[in-house]
């Protein structure tokens, strides 16, 4: 199954809502892509809804670390939605579960970015 | 301790593979008797010894092979994955967990080969690297395997 990204806007921050798998090739690519698109567009108030994300591989890990560093070296912020307990406890085995600012509900989500 | 049964493939360089790797380990760990949380570990060690001889080790070539192999005796289950690309020195990878790596993209697939399956080694052959990565049956599964025979 590959991957799917769409957005939308809510109080300023863009949701990305991710479903499928985001692992080596088309999965990261297409994340990678929807970044590069926002930072581009001067979105930077983003917020990654992993609700619908089955899978992550260490690509795609590198590729949500990728994305948290290209938004910050920006000025922005990027925060994680919604996390599967697949992907949490992956988050937490490698250590990156402290740097990810994760929410589990959006409204709070989106009031926790700087306004 | 029941008769080995040994599988191996001889697989492309390409991204296909990785992906049809990792589905043939869920299969043959979901028959071998693993708990779900157990294949999906699996599956992903798999996927990233895969990912390791493709990407870094064969580095995507057309023409090198990359050979898996599939072994289980009712105990464990061992499973190979060799390239023949130029080697690495496993002790020379950066640890992903030191705080001066946290952020980096890559270099992860080590550690969750490790994180996943009871033991991870490695031999460097002339050329590449052949990656054996093992997990044992626990006593709960090996108990249901006994229930179903």
């Amino acid at each position: 199954m590959s991957m799917k990204a769409s957005t939308r806007q809510v109080d300023g921050v863009t949701i990305v809502d991710l479903s499928g798998r985001i692992t080596l090739g088309e999965g990261s690519v297409v994340l990678r892509d929807t970044i590069k698109d926002l930072l581009g567009k001067g979105q930077k108030k983003i917020l990654l809804n992993l609700g619908d994300v089955s899978y992550i591989d260490s690509s795609g890990i590198g590729e949500l670390v990728s994305a948290f560093t290209s938004v910050r070296n920006q000025g922005g912020e990027l925060k994680l939605l919604n996390l599967t307990k697949k992907v949490h406890d992956l988050l937490q085995i490698t250590k990156l579960y402290t740097v990810f600012d994760v929410k589990d509900d959006e409204a709070t989500a989106i009031a926790a970015f700087n306004k | 301790m029941t008769a080995p049964q040994r599988v191996s493939y001889r697989m492309e360089s390409t991204l296909e593979s990785v992906n049809k790797a990792e589905e043939m380990a869920e299969q043959i760990a979901s028959q071998a008797g693993y708990d779900e949380d157990t294949r999906g570990g699996i599956s992903m060690a798999v996927r990233e010894a895969m990912i390791n001889a493709i990407l870094h080790g064969n580095a995507y070539d057309p023409v090198k092979r990359v050979n898996l192999s599939f072994e289980q005796n009712g105990e464990e289950l061992v499973v190979t994955v060799t390239d023949q690309g130029k080697g690495f020195v496993p002790a020379e990878v950066p640890d992903p967990l030191a705080p001066e790596n946290l952020l980096k993209q890559s270099g992860r697939g080590i550690f969750l080969m490790r994180a996943f399956m009871d033991e991870v080694r490695f031999r460097k052959l002339n050329p590449g690297t052949e990656i054996t990565l093992i997990k044992r049956l626990q006593s709960k599964e090996l108990d249901r395997q006994e229930a179903s025979t």
